[in-house]
């Protein structure tokens, strides 16, 4: 099994945010993936997917889904990260006040990330963009087999 | 506990996701930033926040949590009631403060 899925997501929209997360939800529920980490997915998605809206002005969602994980790359375009390490701190956000105004932009995204991926890469050219990538694996050892 | 029996007990105001009324409800969480309920609630939980957009649905239905209460008597956007329909989970409304009503909950749950 091979599957690939492209998704784009507009910077600034709000509105939209979330819908690539509900659809890679739905995709591995119909492929009947192990609950425990179509949550984790989900959560380390959203919050990825929700940076883009934030932070940059467009970007694309590719995922590819195999027997035995699913990769998720985002790559938007946008001001980039000047030091990633800044923003896996708890708390560190360089969101608007109109975006923390809704309850984003608490500094709590990254962390959510990390703690929801078996992998998660982050590279990013200021003036450019960022590229995020996570790998979950179906096969969840905490939780028991698929 | 069904959301419908909690709407009956402290007469909570139902705005919309009437569908979702019979859902089970498995404990509650209360907070106002998106990422906190992204990363700490639990499927079945019901939220209670003062947050009113179409964002808050989103993460609901990310979540599966079982119903919404807006607190002090706050009314959703547009936009977020027409996803509560179309999600199915019950956006609920009370006059009471954050503390109130988490505090009630949880009685009503817990106590």
């Amino acid at each position: 099994m091979q599957m690939h899925f492209e998704y784009s997501v507009e910077g600034g929209n709000f509105s939209q945010a979330g819908l690539t997360s509900s659809q890679v939800k739905k995709t591995l529920k119909q492929l009947n993936v192990n609950g425990a980490v179509i949550k984790r997915t989900v959560v380390a998605l959203y919050e990825a997917e929700v940076n883009i809206v934030a932070h940059a002005y467009g970007g694309t969602i590719l995922v590819d889904i195999d027997e035995e994980k699913i990769v998720i790359e985002l790559r938007d375009e946008g001001p980039g990260i000047e030091d990633i390490g800044k923003t896996m701190e708890i708390g560190y956000s360089t969101a608007t006040p109109e975006v923390r105004e809704m309850g984003f932009g608490a500094g709590m995204g990254l962390s959510n990330m990390n703690n929801n991926s078996d992998l998660l890469e982050i590279t990013s050219e200021v003036g450019k963009g960022t590229c995020v990538k996570i790998i979950n694996h179906f096969k969840d050892d905490n939780n028991g087999n698929k | 506990m069904k959301v419908a029996e909690l709407v009956e007990k402290l007469e909570l105001e139902i705005l919309g996701g009437e569908q979702g009324l019979d859902q089970e409800i498995s404990g509650g969480y209360t907070s106002d930033l998106l990422s906190d309920v992204m990363g700490k609630a639990q499927s079945g939980m019901i939220w209670i926040t003062l947050q009113t957009h179409k964002n808050v649905m989103a993460i609901a239905s990310l979540k599966e949590l079982s119903a919404i209460v807006l607190v002090n008597g706050a009314r959703p956007e547009a936009d977020m009631l027409a996803q509560s329909g179309t999600e199915g989970i019950p956006v609920l409304s009370t006059l009471e403060s954050t503390f109130e009503i988490s505090g009630r909950i949880y009685n009503i749950l817990k106590g």
